[in-house]
Protein backbone atom coordinates (compact mmCIF):
# COMPACT_ATOMS: atom_id res chain seq x y z
CA UNK A 1 0.00 0.00 0.00
CA UNK A 2 1.36 3.39 -0.97
CA UNK A 3 1.77 6.17 1.58
CA UNK A 4 -1.18 8.11 0.19
CA UNK A 5 -3.45 5.09 0.40
CA UNK A 6 -2.40 4.46 4.00
CA UNK A 7 -3.22 8.08 4.78
CA UNK A 8 -6.64 7.74 3.15
CA UNK A 9 -7.30 4.63 5.28
CA UNK A 10 -6.20 6.54 8.36
CA UNK A 11 -8.47 9.44 7.41
CA UNK A 12 -11.57 7.31 6.90
CA UNK A 13 -11.03 5.24 10.06
CA UNK A 14 -10.38 8.36 12.12
CA UNK A 15 -13.63 9.84 10.81
CA UNK A 16 -15.57 6.76 11.94
CA UNK A 17 -13.82 6.92 15.31
CA UNK A 18 -14.77 10.58 15.71
CA UNK A 19 -18.40 9.89 14.82
CA UNK A 20 -18.62 7.01 17.30
CA UNK A 21 -16.77 8.73 20.13
CA UNK A 22 -19.37 11.43 20.60
CA UNK A 23 -22.86 10.27 21.36
CA UNK A 24 -25.29 10.80 24.22
CA UNK A 25 -23.36 13.75 25.60
CA UNK A 26 -25.25 15.50 28.42
CA UNK A 27 -26.01 19.13 27.41
CA UNK A 28 -23.97 20.26 30.42
CA UNK A 29 -20.87 19.10 28.65
CA UNK A 30 -21.58 20.48 25.18
CA UNK A 31 -19.62 23.66 25.74
CA UNK A 32 -16.60 22.04 27.45
CA UNK A 33 -16.58 19.28 24.84
CA UNK A 34 -16.62 21.78 22.00
CA UNK A 35 -13.88 23.70 23.74
CA UNK A 36 -11.73 20.60 24.30
CA UNK A 37 -12.18 19.41 20.72
CA UNK A 38 -11.29 22.90 19.59
CA UNK A 39 -8.03 22.76 21.58
CA UNK A 40 -7.32 19.42 19.93
CA UNK A 41 -7.68 20.97 16.47
CA UNK A 42 -4.66 23.06 17.43
CA UNK A 43 -2.69 19.88 16.68
CA UNK A 44 -1.64 21.74 13.55
CA UNK A 45 1.03 23.04 15.95
CA UNK A 46 3.15 20.02 15.02
CA UNK A 47 2.92 21.01 11.37
CA UNK A 48 4.05 24.52 12.24
CA UNK A 49 6.97 23.17 14.30
CA UNK A 50 8.31 21.27 11.31
CA UNK A 51 8.47 24.42 9.19
CA UNK A 52 10.41 26.83 11.38
CA UNK A 53 13.63 24.88 11.74
CA UNK A 54 16.04 27.37 10.19
CA UNK A 55 17.23 30.72 11.42
CA UNK A 56 16.79 32.75 8.21
CA UNK A 57 13.73 34.95 8.44
CA UNK A 58 12.40 33.92 5.02
CA UNK A 59 8.75 34.43 4.21
CA UNK A 60 8.15 30.71 4.79
CA UNK A 61 9.69 30.86 8.27
CA UNK A 62 7.72 33.97 9.17
CA UNK A 63 4.48 32.38 7.97
CA UNK A 64 5.35 29.23 9.90
CA UNK A 65 6.11 31.21 13.04
CA UNK A 66 2.79 33.03 12.78
CA UNK A 67 1.13 29.61 12.46
CA UNK A 68 3.10 28.35 15.47
CA UNK A 69 2.03 31.29 17.64
CA UNK A 70 -1.66 30.98 16.71
CA UNK A 71 -1.68 27.19 17.08
CA UNK A 72 0.02 27.46 20.49
CA UNK A 73 -2.57 30.02 21.64
CA UNK A 74 -5.26 27.59 20.43
CA UNK A 75 -3.74 24.62 22.25
CA UNK A 76 -2.63 26.19 25.53
CA UNK A 77 -5.60 28.55 25.82
CA UNK A 78 -8.04 25.88 24.64
CA UNK A 79 -7.10 23.22 27.18
CA UNK A 80 -6.83 25.84 29.92
CA UNK A 81 -10.25 27.34 29.27
CA UNK A 82 -11.79 23.84 29.12
CA UNK A 83 -10.20 22.99 32.45
CA UNK A 84 -11.51 26.25 33.89
CA UNK A 85 -15.05 25.37 32.84
CA UNK A 86 -14.75 21.84 34.21
CA UNK A 87 -13.08 22.83 37.48
CA UNK A 88 -16.28 24.62 38.47
CA UNK A 89 -18.22 21.38 37.91
CA UNK A 90 -16.06 19.09 39.97
CA UNK A 91 -15.75 21.42 42.94
CA UNK A 92 -19.01 20.22 44.45
CA UNK A 93 -18.64 16.52 43.72
CA UNK B 1 14.71 2.44 13.27
CA UNK B 2 14.62 5.62 15.34
CA UNK B 3 11.84 6.99 13.15
CA UNK B 4 9.81 3.78 13.58
CA UNK B 5 10.10 3.95 17.36
CA UNK B 6 8.96 7.57 17.28
CA UNK B 7 6.02 6.64 15.04
CA UNK B 8 5.02 3.95 17.55
CA UNK B 9 5.23 6.36 20.45
CA UNK B 10 3.05 8.73 18.39
CA UNK B 11 0.33 6.09 18.71
CA UNK B 12 0.43 6.85 22.43
CA UNK B 13 -0.47 10.42 21.58
CA UNK B 14 -3.43 9.21 19.48
CA UNK B 15 -4.54 6.95 22.36
CA UNK B 16 -4.43 9.88 24.79
CA UNK B 17 -6.55 11.97 22.39
CA UNK B 18 -9.15 9.24 21.91
CA UNK B 19 -9.45 8.19 25.56
CA UNK B 20 -9.35 11.85 26.61
CA UNK B 21 -12.16 12.87 24.26
CA UNK B 22 -14.24 9.90 25.40
CA UNK B 23 -13.77 10.82 29.06
CA UNK B 24 -14.50 14.46 28.25
CA UNK B 25 -18.01 13.46 27.22
CA UNK B 26 -18.88 12.06 30.69
CA UNK B 27 -19.41 14.37 33.63
CA UNK B 28 -17.44 12.41 36.24
CA UNK B 29 -14.42 11.95 34.05
CA UNK B 30 -14.53 15.16 32.02
CA UNK B 31 -11.73 17.02 33.72
CA UNK B 32 -9.28 14.12 33.60
CA UNK B 33 -10.25 13.62 29.94
CA UNK B 34 -9.22 17.16 29.16
CA UNK B 35 -5.94 16.62 31.00
CA UNK B 36 -5.28 13.43 29.01
CA UNK B 37 -5.87 15.27 25.75
CA UNK B 38 -3.48 18.01 26.83
CA UNK B 39 -0.91 15.32 27.67
CA UNK B 40 -1.43 13.81 24.22
CA UNK B 41 -0.77 17.19 22.66
CA UNK B 42 2.38 17.70 24.73
CA UNK B 43 3.61 14.26 23.70
CA UNK B 44 2.93 15.08 20.04
CA UNK B 45 4.94 18.31 20.32
CA UNK B 46 7.85 16.61 22.12
CA UNK B 47 7.93 13.78 19.55
CA UNK B 48 7.96 16.27 16.69
CA UNK B 49 10.89 18.11 18.25
CA UNK B 50 12.82 14.86 18.81
CA UNK B 51 12.08 13.69 15.28
CA UNK B 52 13.55 16.87 13.83
CA UNK B 53 16.80 16.37 15.69
CA UNK B 54 19.14 19.29 16.07
CA UNK B 55 17.73 22.33 14.31
CA UNK B 56 17.72 26.04 14.88
CA UNK B 57 15.40 26.60 17.83
CA UNK B 58 15.03 30.36 17.97
CA UNK B 59 11.75 30.58 16.02
CA UNK B 60 10.40 27.46 17.71
CA UNK B 61 11.17 28.72 21.20
CA UNK B 62 9.93 32.21 20.42
CA UNK B 63 6.71 31.01 18.81
CA UNK B 64 5.90 28.58 21.61
CA UNK B 65 6.64 31.17 24.29
CA UNK B 66 4.60 33.94 22.70
CA UNK B 67 1.71 31.59 21.91
CA UNK B 68 1.61 30.02 25.37
CA UNK B 69 1.75 33.43 27.07
CA UNK B 70 -1.00 34.72 24.78
CA UNK B 71 -3.22 31.70 25.44
CA UNK B 72 -2.80 31.94 29.22
CA UNK B 73 -3.41 35.72 29.17
CA UNK B 74 -6.63 35.39 27.15
CA UNK B 75 -8.02 32.73 29.49
CA UNK B 76 -7.06 34.56 32.68
CA UNK B 77 -8.67 37.77 31.48
CA UNK B 78 -11.88 36.08 30.28
CA UNK B 79 -15.06 36.32 32.33
CA UNK B 80 -17.23 33.23 32.83
CA UNK B 81 -19.90 34.77 30.64
CA UNK B 82 -17.42 35.24 27.80
CA UNK B 83 -16.49 31.55 27.41
CA UNK B 84 -18.38 31.08 24.13
CA UNK B 85 -16.59 34.06 22.58
CA UNK B 86 -13.23 32.70 23.73
CA UNK B 87 -13.94 29.32 22.16
CA UNK B 88 -14.89 31.07 18.91
CA UNK B 89 -11.64 33.07 18.93
CA UNK B 90 -9.41 30.07 19.67
CA UNK B 91 -11.19 28.19 16.93
CA UNK B 92 -10.44 30.98 14.47
CA UNK B 93 -6.77 30.87 15.52
CA UNK B 94 -6.66 27.11 14.90
CA UNK B 95 -8.08 27.54 11.41
CA UNK B 96 -5.69 30.39 10.64
CA UNK B 97 -2.75 28.31 11.88
CA UNK B 98 -3.58 25.47 9.49
CA UNK B 99 -3.89 27.88 6.58
CA UNK B 100 -0.58 29.52 7.53
CA UNK B 101 1.19 26.15 7.77
CA UNK B 102 0.01 25.39 4.24
CA UNK B 103 1.15 28.83 3.02
CA UNK B 104 4.52 28.37 4.70
CA UNK B 105 4.95 24.99 3.02
CA UNK B 106 4.08 26.54 -0.35
CA UNK B 107 6.49 29.42 0.07
CA UNK B 108 9.31 27.16 1.18
CA UNK B 109 9.09 24.61 -1.62
CA UNK B 110 7.73 26.69 -4.47
CA UNK B 111 8.45 30.39 -4.08
CA UNK B 112 11.77 30.29 -2.25
CA UNK B 113 13.27 27.32 -4.08
CA UNK B 114 13.46 29.45 -7.22
CA UNK B 115 12.88 26.46 -9.51
CA UNK B 116 10.47 27.10 -12.35
CA UNK B 117 8.33 24.02 -11.79
CA UNK B 118 4.73 23.65 -10.67
CA UNK B 119 3.96 23.13 -6.98
CA UNK B 120 2.62 19.74 -7.93
CA UNK B 121 6.04 18.80 -9.32
CA UNK B 122 7.93 20.29 -6.38
CA UNK B 123 5.75 18.85 -3.59
CA UNK B 124 3.88 15.96 -5.16
CA UNK B 125 0.28 16.11 -6.34
CA UNK B 126 -1.30 15.05 -3.01
CA UNK B 127 0.61 17.57 -0.98
CA UNK B 128 -0.04 20.36 -3.48
CA UNK B 129 -3.78 19.66 -3.71
CA UNK B 130 -4.36 19.28 0.05
CA UNK B 131 -2.31 22.41 0.67
CA UNK B 132 -4.92 24.35 -1.31
CA UNK B 133 -7.71 22.69 0.73
CA UNK B 134 -5.96 23.60 3.95
CA UNK B 135 -5.77 27.28 2.93
CA UNK B 136 -9.39 27.23 1.79
CA UNK B 137 -10.88 25.55 4.87
CA UNK B 138 -8.52 27.19 7.37
CA UNK B 139 -9.10 30.75 6.14
CA UNK B 140 -12.88 30.21 5.92
CA UNK B 141 -12.82 28.96 9.52
CA UNK B 142 -10.78 31.98 10.58
CA UNK B 143 -12.97 34.72 9.12
CA UNK B 144 -16.16 32.84 10.05
CA UNK B 145 -15.01 32.44 13.68
CA UNK B 146 -14.06 36.10 13.98
CA UNK B 147 -17.53 37.13 12.75
CA UNK B 148 -19.06 34.62 15.19
CA UNK B 149 -17.09 36.12 18.08
CA UNK B 150 -18.12 39.66 17.12
CA UNK B 151 -21.76 38.57 16.95
CA UNK B 152 -21.58 36.90 20.36
CA UNK B 153 -20.05 40.03 21.86
CA UNK B 154 -22.87 42.06 20.34
CA UNK B 155 -20.43 44.17 18.29
CA UNK B 156 -22.07 42.94 15.09
CA UNK B 157 -25.83 43.02 15.23
CA UNK B 158 -28.59 41.84 12.95
CA UNK B 159 -28.40 39.39 10.13
CA UNK B 160 -28.13 41.24 6.82
CA UNK B 161 -29.40 39.17 3.94
CA UNK B 162 -27.00 38.54 1.09
CA UNK B 163 -28.88 38.07 -2.19
CA UNK B 164 -28.53 34.60 -3.72
CA UNK B 165 -26.14 33.71 -0.88
CA UNK B 166 -26.10 30.02 -1.76
CA UNK B 167 -25.02 30.82 -5.29
CA UNK B 168 -22.41 33.31 -4.08
CA UNK B 169 -21.01 30.73 -1.64
CA UNK B 170 -20.87 28.08 -4.33
CA UNK B 171 -19.11 30.44 -6.72
CA UNK B 172 -16.60 31.47 -4.06
CA UNK B 173 -15.74 27.89 -3.13
CA UNK B 174 -15.49 26.77 -6.76
CA UNK B 175 -13.52 29.92 -7.61
CA UNK B 176 -11.13 29.23 -4.73
CA UNK B 177 -10.67 25.62 -5.84
CA UNK B 178 -10.12 26.71 -9.47
CA UNK B 179 -7.58 29.38 -8.50
CA UNK B 180 -5.80 26.89 -6.26
CA UNK B 181 -5.84 24.19 -8.90
CA UNK B 182 -4.29 26.49 -11.48
CA UNK B 183 -1.76 27.75 -8.91
CA UNK B 184 -0.38 24.32 -8.00
CA UNK B 185 -0.88 22.40 -11.26
CA UNK B 186 -0.67 24.81 -14.15
CA UNK B 187 1.76 27.59 -13.22
CA UNK B 188 5.53 27.26 -13.29
CA UNK B 189 6.37 30.90 -12.53
CA UNK B 190 6.69 31.05 -8.71
CA UNK B 191 5.61 34.70 -8.47
CA UNK B 192 2.42 34.10 -10.44
CA UNK B 193 1.69 30.93 -8.44
CA UNK B 194 2.18 32.85 -5.18
CA UNK B 195 -0.21 35.54 -6.41
CA UNK B 196 -2.86 32.94 -7.20
CA UNK B 197 -2.46 31.32 -3.76
CA UNK B 198 -2.94 34.72 -2.14
CA UNK B 199 -6.08 34.94 -4.29
CA UNK B 200 -7.27 31.63 -2.81
CA UNK B 201 -6.66 33.08 0.65
CA UNK B 202 -8.70 36.21 -0.13
CA UNK B 203 -11.58 34.23 -1.63
CA UNK B 204 -11.63 31.89 1.40
CA UNK B 205 -11.71 34.76 3.88
CA UNK B 206 -14.65 36.18 1.94
CA UNK B 207 -16.36 32.76 2.04
CA UNK B 208 -16.25 32.78 5.85
CA UNK B 209 -17.83 36.25 5.90
CA UNK B 210 -20.63 35.27 3.52
CA UNK B 211 -21.19 32.04 5.46
CA UNK B 212 -21.61 33.53 8.94
CA UNK B 213 -22.75 37.16 8.53
CA UNK B 214 -26.41 36.43 7.63
CA UNK B 215 -26.86 34.01 10.55
CA UNK B 216 -28.43 35.43 13.71
CA UNK B 217 -26.67 35.56 17.06
CA UNK B 218 -28.98 32.89 18.50
CA UNK B 219 -27.54 30.35 16.13
CA UNK B 220 -23.89 31.14 16.81
CA UNK B 221 -23.38 28.07 19.05
CA UNK B 222 -24.28 25.82 16.14
CA UNK B 223 -22.12 27.89 13.80
CA UNK B 224 -19.13 27.72 16.15
CA UNK B 225 -19.55 23.99 16.51
CA UNK B 226 -19.60 23.65 12.72
CA UNK B 227 -16.54 25.91 12.39
CA UNK B 228 -14.84 23.77 15.04
CA UNK B 229 -15.46 20.77 12.83
CA UNK B 230 -14.02 22.70 9.88
CA UNK B 231 -10.86 23.65 11.77
CA UNK B 232 -10.34 19.95 12.45
CA UNK B 233 -10.67 19.23 8.74
CA UNK B 234 -8.22 22.04 7.97
CA UNK B 235 -5.73 20.37 10.32
CA UNK B 236 -6.36 17.02 8.59
CA UNK B 237 -5.76 18.63 5.18
CA UNK B 238 -2.52 20.04 6.55
CA UNK B 239 -1.67 16.51 7.67
CA UNK B 240 -2.09 15.25 4.10
CA UNK B 241 0.02 18.13 2.77
CA UNK B 242 2.82 17.29 5.23
CA UNK B 243 2.29 13.49 5.03
CA UNK B 244 1.84 13.45 8.80
CA UNK B 245 -0.55 10.72 9.98
CA UNK B 246 -0.81 12.00 13.56
CA UNK B 247 -2.06 15.33 12.20
CA UNK B 248 -4.53 13.55 9.92
CA UNK B 249 -5.89 11.41 12.77
CA UNK B 250 -6.30 14.18 15.33
CA UNK B 251 -7.72 16.62 12.80
CA UNK B 252 -10.19 14.14 11.38
CA UNK B 253 -11.43 13.05 14.83
CA UNK B 254 -12.18 16.70 15.63
CA UNK B 255 -13.82 17.14 12.25
CA UNK B 256 -16.12 14.15 12.77
CA UNK B 257 -16.82 14.72 16.47
CA UNK B 258 -17.54 18.41 15.78
CA UNK B 259 -20.07 17.46 13.13
CA UNK B 260 -21.86 15.10 15.55
CA UNK B 261 -21.90 17.76 18.24
CA UNK B 262 -23.36 20.25 15.73
CA UNK B 263 -26.06 17.72 14.94
CA UNK B 264 -26.85 17.24 18.64
CA UNK B 265 -27.18 21.00 19.10
CA UNK B 266 -29.51 21.36 16.10
CA UNK B 267 -31.61 18.52 17.49
CA UNK B 268 -31.87 20.34 20.82
CA UNK B 269 -33.38 23.32 18.98
CA UNK B 270 -35.52 21.04 16.83
CA UNK B 271 -34.07 22.53 13.66
CA UNK B 272 -32.04 21.16 10.82
CA UNK B 273 -28.50 22.24 10.11
CA UNK B 274 -29.61 23.49 6.69
CA UNK B 275 -32.29 25.59 8.34
CA UNK B 276 -29.66 27.17 10.61
CA UNK B 277 -27.14 27.80 7.83
CA UNK B 278 -29.70 29.45 5.56
CA UNK B 279 -29.74 32.24 8.11
CA UNK B 280 -32.06 35.20 8.44
CA UNK B 281 -33.55 33.47 11.51
CA UNK B 282 -36.17 35.72 13.06
CA UNK B 283 -36.12 38.45 10.43
CA UNK B 284 -39.53 37.57 8.98
CA UNK B 285 -41.19 37.41 12.36
CA UNK B 286 -43.26 40.22 13.80
CA UNK B 287 -40.97 42.33 15.93
CA UNK B 288 -41.60 42.35 19.65
CA UNK B 289 -41.81 46.06 20.37
CA UNK B 290 -43.08 47.06 23.79
CA UNK B 291 -46.11 48.62 22.06
CA UNK B 292 -47.35 45.20 21.04
CA UNK B 293 -47.81 44.04 24.57
CA UNK B 294 -51.18 44.93 26.09
CA UNK B 295 -51.71 43.54 29.57
CA UNK B 296 -48.36 43.62 31.26
CA UNK B 297 -48.33 43.37 35.04
CA UNK B 298 -45.15 44.46 36.72
CA UNK B 299 -44.09 44.55 40.34
CA UNK B 300 -41.05 45.27 42.45
CA UNK B 301 -38.89 42.93 44.51
CA UNK B 302 -40.83 43.56 47.72
CA UNK B 303 -44.17 42.51 46.22
CA UNK B 304 -42.62 39.50 44.54
CA UNK B 305 -40.95 38.44 47.79
CA UNK B 306 -44.34 38.43 49.54
CA UNK B 307 -45.67 35.89 47.03
CA UNK B 308 -42.47 33.83 47.11
CA UNK B 309 -42.52 33.64 50.91
CA UNK B 310 -45.63 31.49 50.69
CA UNK B 311 -44.35 29.26 47.89
CA UNK B 312 -43.58 25.64 48.71
CA UNK B 313 -41.99 24.78 45.38
CA UNK B 314 -39.98 27.17 43.23
CA UNK B 315 -38.19 26.65 39.94
CA UNK B 316 -35.60 29.15 38.72
CA UNK B 317 -35.13 29.34 34.94
CA UNK B 318 -31.87 31.06 33.98
CA UNK B 319 -31.15 32.51 30.55
CA UNK B 320 -28.47 34.61 28.93
CA UNK B 321 -29.63 37.67 30.89
CA UNK B 322 -28.42 35.97 34.08
CA UNK B 323 -24.99 35.39 32.60
CA UNK B 324 -24.80 38.90 31.12
CA UNK B 325 -25.71 40.52 34.46
CA UNK B 326 -23.34 38.11 36.31
CA UNK B 327 -26.30 37.34 38.56
CA UNK B 328 -25.44 33.70 39.26
CA UNK B 329 -24.43 34.34 42.88
CA UNK B 330 -27.52 36.45 43.47
CA UNK B 331 -29.69 33.69 41.99
CA UNK B 332 -28.15 31.15 44.35
CA UNK B 333 -28.66 33.56 47.27
CA UNK B 334 -32.38 33.72 46.42
CA UNK B 335 -32.49 29.91 46.19
CA UNK B 336 -30.81 29.55 49.59
CA UNK B 337 -33.16 32.13 51.17
CA UNK B 338 -36.19 30.27 49.82
CA UNK B 339 -34.83 26.93 51.02
CA UNK B 340 -34.29 28.40 54.45
CA UNK B 341 -38.02 29.17 54.41
CA UNK B 342 -38.79 25.54 53.69
CA UNK B 343 -39.40 25.70 49.95
CA UNK B 344 -38.02 23.22 47.43
CA UNK B 345 -35.92 25.12 44.91
CA UNK B 346 -34.67 23.75 41.62
CA UNK B 347 -33.01 25.22 38.55
CA UNK B 348 -34.40 24.28 35.12
CA UNK B 349 -31.79 24.34 32.37
CA UNK B 350 -32.95 24.54 28.78
CA UNK B 351 -30.46 22.82 26.45
CA UNK B 352 -29.81 26.01 24.51
CA UNK B 353 -30.29 28.61 27.24
CA UNK B 354 -27.51 31.16 27.11
CA UNK B 355 -25.37 31.33 24.04
CA UNK B 356 -24.11 27.78 23.99
CA UNK B 357 -25.45 24.46 25.17
CA UNK B 358 -24.25 23.97 28.70
CA UNK B 359 -23.52 27.69 29.07
CA UNK B 360 -25.88 27.99 32.05
CA UNK B 361 -24.25 25.05 33.79
CA UNK B 362 -20.86 26.71 33.49
CA UNK B 363 -22.19 30.01 34.83
CA UNK B 364 -24.14 28.47 37.74
CA UNK B 365 -21.22 26.25 38.61
CA UNK B 366 -19.19 29.43 39.12
CA UNK B 367 -21.60 30.34 41.91
CA UNK B 368 -21.16 26.82 43.33
CA UNK B 369 -24.82 25.96 42.85
CA UNK B 370 -24.95 22.25 43.77
CA UNK B 371 -25.16 20.02 40.76
CA UNK B 372 -28.19 18.13 42.03
CA UNK B 373 -30.28 21.32 41.98
CA UNK B 374 -29.86 21.60 38.21
CA UNK B 375 -32.49 19.82 36.14
CA UNK B 376 -32.54 19.38 32.42
CA UNK B 377 -35.65 20.28 30.44
CA UNK B 378 -36.96 16.74 30.01
CA UNK B 379 -36.54 15.96 33.71
CA UNK B 380 -38.49 18.94 34.97
CA UNK B 381 -41.03 19.93 32.30
CA UNK B 382 -43.83 17.82 33.74
CA UNK B 383 -43.34 19.39 37.19
CA UNK B 384 -44.23 22.98 36.26
CA UNK B 385 -47.96 22.33 36.70
CA UNK B 386 -47.36 21.44 40.36
CA UNK B 387 -45.06 24.36 41.01
CA UNK B 388 -46.07 27.37 43.07
CA UNK B 389 -43.72 29.89 41.52
CA UNK B 390 -41.26 30.12 38.68
CA UNK B 391 -38.59 32.79 38.48
CA UNK B 392 -37.41 33.34 34.90
CA UNK B 393 -34.10 35.20 34.95
CA UNK B 394 -33.16 36.82 31.66
CA UNK B 395 -34.55 34.02 29.50
CA UNK B 396 -36.97 34.64 26.66
CA UNK B 397 -37.16 32.39 23.61
CA UNK B 398 -36.66 29.18 25.62
CA UNK B 399 -39.89 29.88 27.58
CA UNK B 400 -41.91 31.30 24.67
CA UNK B 401 -45.18 29.36 24.26
CA UNK B 402 -45.27 30.40 20.59
CA UNK B 403 -43.03 27.40 19.95
CA UNK B 404 -46.02 25.19 20.78
CA UNK B 405 -48.97 27.34 19.75
CA UNK B 406 -47.97 29.20 16.57
CA UNK B 407 -47.00 26.92 13.71
CA UNK B 408 -45.74 29.89 11.68
CA UNK B 409 -43.40 31.15 14.39
CA UNK B 410 -39.66 30.98 13.68
CA UNK B 411 -39.23 28.94 16.84
CA UNK B 412 -42.20 26.65 16.09
CA UNK B 413 -41.48 23.13 17.23
CA UNK B 414 -38.53 24.08 19.45
CA UNK B 415 -38.95 22.31 22.79
CA UNK B 416 -39.49 24.92 25.51
CA UNK B 417 -39.66 24.98 29.27
CA UNK B 418 -43.39 25.05 29.97
CA UNK B 419 -43.23 27.62 32.75
CA UNK B 420 -46.72 28.92 31.85
CA UNK B 421 -48.21 25.93 33.65
CA UNK B 422 -46.96 27.10 37.04
CA UNK B 423 -49.28 28.95 39.40
CA UNK B 424 -47.21 32.13 39.37
CA UNK B 425 -44.43 33.22 37.03
CA UNK B 426 -42.00 36.02 37.74
CA UNK B 427 -39.99 37.20 34.77
CA UNK B 428 -36.89 39.24 35.51
CA UNK B 429 -35.92 41.21 32.41
CA UNK B 430 -34.45 44.58 31.63
CA UNK B 431 -37.22 45.46 29.15
CA UNK B 432 -39.77 43.92 26.84
CA UNK B 433 -37.20 43.74 24.07
CA UNK B 434 -37.42 40.50 22.10
CA UNK B 435 -34.94 37.68 22.55
CA UNK B 436 -32.61 36.36 19.90
CA UNK B 437 -35.42 35.00 17.77
CA UNK B 438 -36.78 38.56 17.57
CA UNK B 439 -40.38 37.67 18.40
CA UNK B 440 -43.04 38.57 20.92
CA UNK B 441 -43.45 36.36 23.99
CA UNK B 442 -47.08 35.79 25.01
CA UNK B 443 -45.90 34.46 28.39
CA UNK B 444 -45.25 38.07 29.48
CA UNK B 445 -48.96 38.88 29.00
CA UNK B 446 -50.30 35.77 30.72
CA UNK B 447 -52.54 36.21 33.76
CA UNK B 448 -50.19 34.48 36.16
CA UNK B 449 -47.10 36.37 34.95
CA UNK B 450 -45.59 39.29 36.81
CA UNK B 451 -42.71 41.19 35.22
CA UNK B 452 -39.85 42.35 37.44
CA UNK B 453 -38.10 44.92 35.29
CA UNK B 454 -34.46 45.67 35.98
CA UNK B 455 -30.94 44.33 35.94
CA UNK B 456 -31.06 40.64 36.86
CA UNK B 457 -28.45 40.97 39.59
CA UNK B 458 -30.09 44.03 41.16
CA UNK B 459 -33.55 42.44 41.18
CA UNK B 460 -32.28 39.12 42.58
CA UNK B 461 -30.21 40.89 45.25
CA UNK B 462 -33.37 42.77 46.18
CA UNK B 463 -35.36 39.54 46.37
CA UNK B 464 -32.68 37.83 48.45
CA UNK B 465 -32.59 40.63 51.00
CA UNK B 466 -36.41 40.78 51.21
CA UNK B 467 -36.54 37.03 51.79
CA UNK B 468 -33.82 36.74 54.41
Amino acid sequence: MGTLLVSVYVFVLAAFLGFELINKVPPTLHTPLMSGANAMSGVTIIGALSLVTVADPDASVLLGTAALVLATVNVVGGFLVTDRMLSTFSRRN
Amino acid sequence: MGADVLALVALGSVALFVVGLKRLSRIRTARSGNALMAAGMLLAVVLTLIEQGLVDYRWIAGGLAVGAAGGVAIVLRAKATAMPEIVARFNGFGGAASALVALSLFWRHVVESGDAVTASAALGATSAATLVLSVLIGATTFSGSIIAELKLRGVLKGQPTIPVRGGVMGLLVLGGLALGGVAVLGVEDPTLAAGLVVGVLAVSLLTGLVLVTPIGGADMPVVISLLNSLSGLAAAATGFALANNLLIIAGTIVGAAGLILTQIMCAAMNRSLVNVMVGGYGTDAPSGDAAEYESIVSADAEEAAMVLEAAQSVIIVPGYGLAAARAQNAAYDVAKALEARGATVRFAIHPVAGRMPGHMNVVLAEAEVPYDLLYEMDEINQDFSQTDAVIVVGANDVVNPAANTEPGSPIAGMPILEVGKARRVFVIKRSLAPGYAGIKNALFEADQTVMLFGDAKAVLDGLASELS
